[in-house]
Order: structure tokens, then C-alpha cells, then sequence
């Protein structure tokens, strides 16, 4: 059996240690060793996106990101962005829009929507769109999910 | 005791029923705290499954399993294993032959690696399209429904037109984005807690009771299910792997966690049956339809059923209908969402779109004709509902002012077109019960052993008894997810939301009487002049106590009452009708298409609550693009596998394919004071049909085959 690796990493701004072995994925370790199930598993093979965290500021499917590749990294999940027990604009927006229906691709979404407005604050329609399509959803009409992306993005315009 | 009536208030009386309310579990879900049955820990397990679509098992070894570090149980699928003469005989690929648990997935895979089995492999068939080659194998039977009405052959000879053609649709899976499966923990040797991703959470927990393995009292099996990834009518069960779990546990002394991995997930844990169809059809030249004559076939799996229904909401006068059922060796059915319906619209209203175009009319004055003078039952709406949400969808997409015959449009390069279709469901309400408690400080807690599929159960409840008290929404604590509350039906055939509101509003109603007959002694009034207005209790505009002085009369115990339903008392209702109208544009280079706009109308009877309603239609209509254009499905008749069962070559719809939706509720007075109907099912129908018309209308051509993908496009026009 391949040796463990002790990995250091800033986990929604808290530097956290964790055991872990080189084949194991970042999702694996998150859910199974961290207790953060926020972060959920769809397919394990970069298809659906119900994975999506933040690494360094980029969005990227934790199925696909092997643990130990994170030493030194910052990593963002959906469980760090509420803060204060205040849910963030862009969660607000996607309950006020009603962009959830059974709710299991929610967390990705939302993940995939921080990593967006922050690259870009005023995405058009069209940006939100590709910038989304590795995210699936079974249940919502994905409508009010575009929708939900424009509200947070207008309400942080409107605030600066 | 004052006896108050049961219904529902004036439309325009409402403060939360009826109101666009936000889900009361939105924050859970959007903070990532939602716990869905896979996030409950337990030892991970992977199972062995079958590489072959039809095969026996002539031998299986677990010993290999003892070298395999962190392992720590093993199961194999009851009969699984082979017994003397008789050899479990597989019928589909993926069949779940052995589960093994351990510590990690990686040892647990390793582990399911290591079994050693044996096959003999045998013939299979998965050609569902092939009728001719499944007769030429014995695997074709006649289907259960084989009928004439009126007299079709003199009614096609005698009429104007007559329009001849094939049809069909592929088999779907249900694809739920959280795999089936469950936690299982014992407690002691005959105690289970199940943590179970399902849709049926009261009628659960008997079949883990009853299973040989497990065999304890059904009162000793808890149920969970907070929160659930998606269903569509493939949850009602604790399944085979839930069975295993729960053993794996056992044998394990430890929880256990098992969920279908992807491929498992779309190969054996349901799909919708395909239809495929041989249909004539006839009209005068005024577009009266006089006859059908149809033989339609298509494979439910190694059980040979196959769509019924056809034809779908028009029944022409005279009718034949025979029914073949295929035998093949792919993943079993279950119900999908309207089970039936969506086959059945496709096998029909394509017809009748193509004999629009024969009969060189507008389809839309094609239906709106035939839905006034269809015989038969399948009309759940007088036929004035129908005409009018036609014409509410025409007008939406602006369907007089747009529309061309077929490849008349004037267009270059992407080639437009119209399309629509109507369906039909029932939606009555189904059993369940509940119980409220109304606490002496006033505030409500509420039970039901049912679950909320997204459709916002928790939300709909919490309204329905908000309103009822004259509280805000948030005094209400709604508790469902467990089969240790009071029973209630499965969450399938949209039966819920009618089937929790109509037993919460009685025994809120009833909870109600009894606090007013309280108030009444207490402060000398007449019990029947009394309301709940929020925060007091009033009589004749008066105040005669707070709400909260009203509920400290129940004593230190409160009051506890229950609720049942279905009645027929109003409160609920059944039968709904809609009409979905698409605009799209094809590629004819590349086959691609793109949606312009998509119209839905649809008329529910009481709506709780909008937004949620409107989600709910939302989502149908996705899964209408997605089964319309690209979600198929895919056997491959050489190896007999589902070559496509992974989430990259199973084309769900993504955000930027979707185009601009448009949901509208056909809701006049008297569906508002018609009672609640449940809306899953029929949003999810037309779409497909509507889409396919959509496209012959854009290219000139039928593309007979739904999913319309590129190449099934390319094919008819390269035909045509
Ligand atoms: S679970 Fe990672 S993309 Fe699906
Ligand atoms: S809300 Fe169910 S998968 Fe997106």
C-alpha cells in the first residue's frame, strides 16, 4: 500500500492538515476525511460539475484533482460562503430565484458563479452560459439559474 | 364542537397559500448543509456487476477477498451464486452479482476486482427498433391491448386524406444526479437506521424489514430521507443494493455506505420504455381526423411490455390499436416521470402534425378542430380548457403571426420552424396522513412521513398551515423525511403536493376549531364568529386575545391533532390538460439545433404556490429538450452494452442549450377553486412532440426518430 502524505492547505481560510494517499482525489478527502459533504459527487469523471470548488481562485472539479496536488493550495468550498451565518449574495440570489429545485447540483453552481464574478463582475448572458455548461443539472430549468447569476451580479453593481 | 368548513379561502384572501414563497429549505441546500443520503459516512462499497447482457454463472469465488487489505464484508446478490443445477441466469448488463465493503473506494474497488466469477455467455437482443429480428428470434408477444372502435378501414377508404408513416422513441434512463442507494447503521442486532435516497419514504422501511436477510420487525426499520438528488419515479424501493447495504452493515458491525456508481446508475436503476409505431391516420379536407390504425412496439427489458395509450388526448372516432412487446436484454423500466405519456404524445401528435401538413393546414387549426370532437376518455379538460390554452400559447409565441408550412420559410443557412403538442394527466392526490401539534406558545410543528423530491413538499405544507392559523410562515415547523412520522404516500404520478395539502389543511382546520371552542368558554364569545388574523384572535373586527394567550389554553401539553386524506371534499382534485409550442432552428450543415423559444401552458387547478409550480414546469421542459434532442439510451447490438452510460456521452442539456422558456398558467377562477392537483408529471409530455414537429416544420422533412440528434437529422434530409 502507497504511503500516506500529510498535506497542508488553507481550507476556506483555515489552515487545515490532512492525511491523505496519493491516489485519493481532493473530492474523496473533502467529503470522506474533512466532513465536508457541501461539495457533492455526481459521475467522479469531470462530467457534471456537482464538484466544482474554488483552487487558487479557479473553479475546477475536485473529482479530478488528486489531494496531495494541494500542498500549499487554497481551496473554497460551498461550506465557506456563507460567512457569519449570512448566506452571500449569490446564494441569496439563487434562493430568491428559485434556481434549485432537489438542490444536489446547487453547491457546484454556486461554486462555478463565485469563480465567474470574480473574474468577470458584468458577464453577459451568453458569458454565463459557457462559463456554466460544465455544471449539470437534472431538475431546474436552468433559466433561473441565468437568472440568479445576472441578480448577484447586478446587486454587486448596484453596491459599488 | 364549532364546526368550520373545509375548503379553501377566496383566491384573494390569501397571505401564503396561493403566494410565490421562496423554499423554506432553499438555505440548507444553497450553504452546502443539506444532507442527502451519500453524504451519511459509513465504510465505502463497490460492487461486481456484469460485463454480459444475457449469461449464467457458472462459478463465483470470494476467498481472493481475504488478501485484500481494508476489505471487511462481502455480499453476494441473492441466487447470484450458482446452486447445483440451477445457474442464475443474467439478462442485462450491469445485473449486481456481489457488493464489497471497506475502508476506502479505492480498497472496496479493489476488492470487487479480485472476485473471481465465471460466465457462460448466451445469445443476447437489444435491437428495440428491430421488430422483425425479434420475431424472427421469438422474442416479440403480443402486447396487452389490441382494440377496434367504429369501423377504420371503411373511415380511411372514405376519407379525403390519408397519411402513412413510421414513428418511434428511444428508451431514456432516469439519470438521477444523486445515484440511487443508501447509509445503513444497525443498532444492536435488530435495530436498522437507513439513511435512503428515495421517494417513498413510509413504504421503505417494510421491504428492509421483510428482505431474508435482514428479517426483523418492520417497527424496527427507520427510514431517512431529508433531502434527495433527483428521482423521476425510480425511487419507490429499497432495491437490491439497499438490501445489500443494509447486510454489508451487519455483517460489517459498521455503517455501511452503497450507491450506485454512475454507469450502475444509468444501466439498472430505470428507464423509461421505447415506442415505435406503424400508424395511419385519416381526415376530411376540413382537418376532422375520422380513423387511426396503428401497431406500435417497443421493449420495457427482459419483461417484454410496451407503451400503451396511442392514440394520446385525440381519439378519433374510429380506432385500431395493436401492441407488440419486444424481449431484450437491457436494464429494466420503472415508472418515469408520466409513465406512458410522453411516448405516447410523441406516437401521436407527430402523426397528426404530419397530417396538418398533408392536409396543407396550420397544425395548430388541426388540434384545435380535433380536441372538440375526440371521443373516448383521454380528455381530462372539456375541450374549451384545451382550445384556450391553445390559443394562450399562440399568442405567447406569436404563433399566427410566425408560422409557415414547412420549408416555406425564408431563411438561409439555420432553417426555422414551429412545432406543438397537447397532453393530458390525472394528478389525483395521493393517500397520506399527518399531525400537528400546536404548541402553548403558539408556535406549529408539523408531521408527515413524506419527502420532498424538489418539488418543495416542506414548503407547500408549510404554507398550506400558515395560512390556515393566520401565522407567518416561519411559526411553522414542518418535519417530513421520516417513516417514524404519520404515513403518506409515495411521491410519484404527481400525487404529492394534493396529497399533503389536503390532510394539513383539515387538521389545521380542525386544530383551529378546537383553540376557538377554548377561546370561546374562556372569554364568553360564539366559537363561530372567531378568525386568526396573524397575531389575535378576532371576532367582528374585535380582538379577543392574542394568538399566543389563545394557545396557552391548550394547556402545558399543547394540542395534537391528525390529519388524513385523500377526500372528496374539494380541497384536491384531479385531470389537467396542457399544450407546449416550440420554436427552434436547425443547422441543416451540421443537424444541430438550436431553441429560440419554448412555450408552455398548463392548467393545475389550485396552485400553492407559483414559483415553486413554475420550477417545476421549468424543469419538464429541459427534460423535454434533453429527451427530444440528444438523451438517448445508447445499446450497442454487438456486445449487447449501453455503450453511452457515462455523463459525458449522455447528452443531458446544458445552461446554453436551452433558449428562452415560457411558462404560463391557464388559471381562471374556476381552476383556482377546483383543489389542489399535483404538476410533476404533465409539464414533462408534449415538449418532446412539440420539439420533433418543430424541426419537420424547419427542415420539410420527418425526422421519425426522437431524440432528433444531428446525425438522425442529417439522415432525413440526406432521404428526403
Ligand atoms: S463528480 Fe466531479 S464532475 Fe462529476
Ligand atoms: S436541482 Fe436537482 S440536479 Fe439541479
Amino acid at each position: 500500500m502507497s504511503k500516506q502524505r500529510v498535506v497542508t492547505c488553507s481550507i476556506n481560510g483555515h489552515e487545515e492538515s490532512f492525511l491523505c494517499r496519493p491516489r485519493q482525489t481532493l473530492l474523496e478527502v473533502l467529503r470522506d476525511v474533512l466532513d465536508l459533504t457541501g461539495t457533492k459527487e455526481g459521475c467522479s469523471n469531470g462530467n457534471c460539475g456537482a464538484c466544482t470548488i474554488l483552487l487558487d481562485g479557479r473553479p475546477v472539479d475536485s473529482c479530478l484533482v488528486l489531494a496531495v496536488e494541494c500542498e500549499g493550495a487554497e481551496i473554497e468550498t460551498i461550506e465557506g460562503v456563507a460567512a457569519h451565518g449570512q448566506l452571500a449574495p449569490v446564494q441569496q440570489a439563487f434562493l430568491e430565484g428559485a434556481a434549485l429545485q432537489c438542490g444536489i447540483c446547487t453547491p457546484g453552481f454556486i461554486m462555478s458563479t463565485k469563480a465567474l464574478l470574480r473574474e468577470n463582475p458584468h458577464p453577459s448572458e451568453e458569458q454565463i452560459r459557457f462559463y456554466l455548461a460544465g455544471n449539470l443539472c437534472r431538475c431546474t430549468g436552468y433559466d433561473k439559474i441565468v437568472r440568479a447569476v445576472q441578480a448577484t451580479a447586478e446587486q454587486a453593481a448596484a453596491e459599488n | 364542537m364549532v364546526e368550520l368548513k373545509v375548503d379553501w379561502k377566496p383566491r384573494d384572501e390569501n397571505t401564503v397559500f396561493h403566494h410565490p414563497i421562496e423554499r423554506i429549505d432553499g438555505v440548507e441546500k444553497a450553504s452546502g448543509f443539506a444532507k442527502y443520503s451519500t453524504d451519511y459516512a459509513g465504510l465505502h462499497t463497490r460492487l461486481l456487476t456484469s460485463p454480459h447482457a444475457h449469461a449464467k454463472i457458472t462459478s463465483i469465488d470470494l476467498s481472493p477477498l481475504k488478501d485484500v487489505a481494508g476489505v471487511k464484508a462481502a455480499y453476494v446478490f441473492p441466487q447470484r451464486a450458482p446452486d447445483g443445477d440451477t445457474l442464475f441466469e443474467i439478462n442485462w448488463e450491469g445485473t449486481p452479482i456481489a457488493a464489497v465493503a471497506a475502508e476506502t473506494p479505492a480498497q472496496a474497488a479493489q476488492g470487487a476486482k479480485a472476485i473471481k466469477i465465471e460466465y457462460e455467455v448466451l445469445d443476447h437482443f437489444v435491437d428495440e427498433d428491430d421488430l422483425e429480428a425479434a420475431a424472427a428470434r421469438g422474442l416479440s408477444k403480443p402486447g396487452r391491448r389490441e382494440s377496434v372502435d367504429g369501423d377504420p378501414d371503411a373511415a380511411i377508404k372514405n376519407a379525403d386524406v390519408v397519411h402513412k408513416g413510421h414513428y418511434g422513441i428511444h428508451s431514456i434512463t432516469h439519470c438521477c444526479l444523486e445515484p440511487h442507494g443508501s447509509t445503513c447503521a444497525w443498532n444492536g442486532d435488530d435495530k436498522l437506521d437507513v439513511q435512503l435516497s428515495t421517494q417513498n419514504v413510509s413504504g421503505t422501511g417494510g421491504q428492509f424489514a421483510g428482505a431474508p436477510e435482514i428479517g426483523i420487525d418492520a417497527a424496527n426499520v427507520t427510514v431517512n430521507c431529508e433531502y434527495i438528488g433527483g428521482g423521476f419515479g425510480s425511487k419507490f424501493a429499497a432495491d437490491e443494493w439497499g438490501i445489500a447495504c443494509a447486510a454489508l452493515a451487519k455483517q460489517a458491525g459498521r455503517p455501511v455506505q452503497l450507491h450506485l456508481g454512475r454507469r450502475a446508475e444509468l444501466g439498472v436503476a430505470g428507464s423509461r420504455p421505447s415506442g415505435f409505431a406503424d400508424v395511419t391516420i385519416a381526415a376530411k379536407s376540413d382537418g376532422t381526423i375520422v380513423a387511426w390504425d396503428s401497431h406500435h412496439w417497443g421493449t420495457n427489458g427482459i419483461k417484454g411490455g410496451t407503451v400503451s395509450q396511442v392514440p394520446y388526448v385525440i381519439q378519433p372516432e374510429h380506432r385500431r390499436v395493436r401492441t407488440t412487446g419486444i424481449v431484450t436484454n437491457t436494464g429494466p423500466a420503472r415508472a418515469w416521470r408520466a409513465p406512458n405519456h410522453p411516448q405516447a404524445c410523441a406516437l401521436t401528435c407527430t402523426v397528426i402534425d404530419d397530417l396538418a401538413a398533408a392536409l396543407g393546414m396550420d397544425p395548430l387549426d388541426v388540434f384545435l378542430k380535433n380536441v372538440g370532437i375526440s371521443t373516448g376518455s383521454q380528455l381530462s379538460n372539456p375541450a374549451e380548457v384545451y382550445q384556450a390554452e391553445m390559443e394562450t400559447a399562440a399568442e405567447l409565441m406569436d404563433w399566427r403571426g410566425k408560422w409557415k408550412g414547412r420549408g416555406q420559410w425564408d431563411d438561409s443557412g439555420w432553417k426555422r420552424g414551429l412545432g406543438m403538442a397537447l397532453h393530458t394527466w390525472g394528478g389525483r392526490a395521493g393517500g397520506g396522513s399527518c399531525t400537528i401539534k400546536v404548541h402553548p406558545d403558539g408556535t406549529v410543528e408539523t408531521f408527515a412521513g413524506t419527502q420532498d423530491i424538489g418539488t418543495g413538499t416542506r414548503t407547500c405544507i408549510a404554507q398550506v398551515v400558515a395560512e390556515t392559523f393566520g401565522l407567518p410562515l416561519s411559526a411553522v415547523q414542518v418535519n417530513i423525511g421520516s417513516n417514524k412520522y404519520p404515513p403518506s404516500g409515495p411521491s410519484g404520478g404527481s400525487t404529492t403536493i394534493g396529497g399533503v395539502s389536503g390532510p394539513h389543511r383539515r387538521a389545521a382546520i380542525d386544530a383551529l376549531g378546537r383553540i376557538f371552542d377554548k377561546v370561546a368558554a374562556k372569554y364568553d364569545v360564539d366559537a363561530a364568529q372567531l378568525s386568526a388574523d396573524g397575531e389575535n384572535v378576532v371576532a367582528g373586527g374585535k380582538t379577543v386575545c392574542t394568538w399566543r394567550q389563545a394557545a396557552g389554553l391548550l394547556g402545558p401539553m399543547g394540542l395534537e391533532v391528525m390529519g388524513e386524506g385523500p377526500k372528496n371534499d374539494g380541497l384536491t382534485s384531479a385531470g389537467v390538460g396542457g399544450v407546449q409550442m416550440v420554436d427552434l432552428s436547425v443547422d441543416p450543415e451540421t443537424g444541430r439545433v438550436r431553441i429560440n423559444k419554448y412555450v408552455a401552458v398548463q392548467d393545475i387547478g389550485t396552485i400553492v404556490n407559483h414559483q415553486l409550480a413554475k420550477s417545476q414546469v421549468l424543469g419538464a421542459m429541459i427534460q423535454c429538450i434533453a429527451y427530444g434532442l440528444s438523451e438517448e439510451r445508447i445499446m450497442d447490438n454487438a456486445s449487447g452494452r449501453f455503450i453511452n452510460a457515462n455523463l459525458r456521452d449522455y447528452k443531458l442539456p446544458r445552461i446554453g442549450d436551452i433558449g428562452e422558456l415560457v411558462v404560463e398558467f391557464y388559471e381562471p377562477d374556476e381552476q383556482y377553486n377546483k383543489g389542489v392537483v399535483g404538476l410533476g408529471e404533465p409539464p414533462v409530455i408534449s415538449g418532446g412532440a412539440a420539439i420533433a414537429n418543430a424541426v419537420a416544420n424547419a427542415i420539410g422533412v420527418r425526422v421519425p426518430v426522437i431524440p432528433l440528434t444531428p446525425k438522425r437529422i442529417l439522415d432525413a434530409l440526406a432521404s428526403a
